[in-house]
């Protein structure tokens, strides 16, 4: 049995959930490793301190593609400072894989960019905030 | 001395079996118990037995600076590396081993080039003509010198196949640009440029041209008086030499009229508290404490491989390319492969993708089955934008490479479907 391509990393690589975009999102991110290729942009639709929308689009290896359709399942429906909390060992253990030293940027780039869209995120909630409560 | 028992007879084709006796790597095992098979020399290639034994016997016996120690092991230390510089200038048939310069590699080569010459000769709206295929190495000093100098870059577009438009370049040099850089051989496609044409195209519009020889010395003959170049950089650790060994040739004319690249030891003659005055060529651009061992072990090398043969050497690759291109293609017809498909003019590289496969996911299965190959963009960011590829896997020969090799990775390339449910 292979120990890094099992089969539900393969099948999130192949069918990876919450792929696509939203139209009222309140904050994307995109997130790369110029280095490999691997490209992921993120989505997120903030309400009441809730991630109440995640998406993502992006093309690259089976692990950077797993581990984002892996994590937007953990943090959709979670309250956002509890999603900012994530740690890069949380995703690993989603993985539930051996990752080789060469291979953690693919793993940890979907976090990676998560971090920088809840970074948006705060500041596009309180503008969205601000108009929602014209 | 151990090079001499390495030549055999200079006619006939390699025999690349009896080569991997030199190489002890070779006979190794991965952690999973595999055999190595190494297709990732344009990366960096092995180091024979003789360059080894060159590098210990030196570290171990006589190991003392270079041009300093009036002791025994000082002055055979001296010996080895100018030595060394003979067999270096001999190997790319310099005119004169004084022009042959030792660096850490070919970037610093190029970086030598582009600060000393460049910042000299590179004023306000000069041009420098380089080519779409270049490795970051001879782009991003480039970059950097006209920044400082508000200059301008062009390139030589190359065909969907990875061939350079000379018929462009043509055009570009009615620029009058002062610097025309190009690589000898792609260090992504394998291209071989017809670099005797495109020097003589350059000079007849008054331009100076350097070659980067990183890819084309460990695989096809360089003769820099025949290319009729400039400036011919290259690194050792591709032609089977250590790490930390490299070398820039250049006209005699032109290294003597630039200013030092790095100053300190070793490159001056004398030194005042506000002035000092230079060493003559090669130590004026030597300065500090070379890599001496590693620069002997590249004399080694170059020995290795003059006694080999270098006509020998690019037959040997050629004819395993003309072996390697119809067996991944009859074996795998889904799977892309790049650059030209003429091996008359391309090294023994093989660029490819398995579709829905992303070429990292292709390197780690290959890896599993004890297959090394390079997987990414090879240092070519724009080549690879041009050919709209985010990344490709590479594998590349060398001299020890064998048919065995290829149907190791035409096996690879299986498994990788297997792993990832493509049909084959």
């Amino acid at each position: 049995m292979d120990d890094l391509y099992r089969d539900y990393i393969l099948e999130h690589y192949r069918h990876p959930h919450n792929f696509g975009t939203m139209e009222d999102a309140t904050a994307s991110y995109e997130g790369a490793n110029p280095l490999c290729g691997d490209r992921i942009t993120l989505q997120l639709r903030v309400r009441a301190g809730v991630l109440d929308g995640v998406s993502f689009t992006g093309r690259g290896c089976a692990i950077s593609q797993a581990s984002a359709s892996l994590l937007t399942d953990e943090v959709k429906g979670k309250p956002v400072d509890e999603a900012a909390k994530l740690s890069s060992s949380d995703v690993l253990d989603l993985l539930g894989i051996e990752i080789s030293p060469a291979r953690l940027k693919c793993a940890l780039l979907s976090l990676d960019t998560l971090q920088h869209a809840l970074g948006e995120g705060s500041e596009g909630a309180t503008a969205h905030a601000a108009t929602g409560g014209e | 001395m151990a090079v001499e028992a390495l030549v055999t007879p200079a006619a006939g084709p390699l025999d690349p079996e009896e080569i991997r006796k030199d190489f002890p790597i070779l006979s190794t095992l991965t952690s999973r118990g595999r055999p190595l098979v190494y297709l990732d020399s344009a990366s960096s290639s092995q180091k024979p037995q003789a360059v080894i034994d060159a590098v210990t016997e030196f570290n171990t016996t006589y190991n003392a600076n270079v041009h300093r120690g009036i002791y025994e092991i000082g002055e055979r230390s001296t010996a080895a590396y100018e030595a060394a510089r003979k067999s270096v200038a001999r190997f790319i048939n310099a005119p004169d081993h004084h022009e042959v310069i030792f660096t850490r590699n070919a970037t610093e080569a190029i970086n030598l080039v582009a600060y000393s010459w460049g910042r000299r000769n590179i004023r306000r709206g000069d041009a420098i003509v380089l080519t779409e295929m270049e490795h970051h190495a001879n782009l991003v000093p480039w970059q950097l010198l006209v920044q400082e100098q508000d200059g301008d870059l062009e390139f030589i577009p190359i065909t969907d196949d990875g061939v350079l438009r000379l018929e462009v370049f043509e055009v570009l040099l009615k620029l009058r640009p002062k610097l025309v850089a190009f690589t000898h051989v792609s260090n992504t496609l394998g291209t071989i440029n017809p670099v005797v044409e495109m020097t003589r195209m350059a000079h007849e519009a008054g331009a100076l041209v350097l070659v980067d020889g990183a890819q084309a010395v460990p695989h096809v003959p360089v003769d820099v008086q025949a290319i009729g170049c400039d400036f011919y950089a290259f690194s050792g650790h591709k032609m089977l030499a250590p790490t930390g060994s490299g070398a820039l040739w250049a006209r005699r004319e032109l290294l003597e009229a630039m200013p030092p690249f790095l100053a300190g030891g070793e490159m001056i003659r004398e030194v005042h508290l506000r002035r000092s005055e230079w060493n003559s060529i090669p130590w004026k651009f030597e300065a500090g404490t070379p890599a001496i061992a590693e620069e002997i072990g590249m004399g080694v090398a170059a020995e290795y491989l003059m006694a080999l043969g270098m006509d020998r050497v690019q037959a040997h690759e050629r004819a395993l390319l003309d072996y390697a291109l119809p067996r991944l293609q009859a074996a795998h017809p889904d799977v892309a492969l790049y650059g030209p498909m003429d091996t008359s003019i391309r090294g023994g590289v093989i660029p490819f993708n398995i579709p829905g496969v992303h070429p990292h996911d292709v390197a780690q299965v290959l890896d599993r089955v004890g297959v090394a190959v390079r997987a990414g963009h090879h240092c070519t960011m724009p080549l690879h934008e041009r050919l709209d590829l985010p990344a490709t896997a590479r594998a590349s020969f060398n001299v020890y490479s064998t048919r065995s090799d290829v149907d190791a990775l035409v096996d690879g390339i299986t498994e990788v479907k297997r792993v990832f449910g493509i049909q084959a």
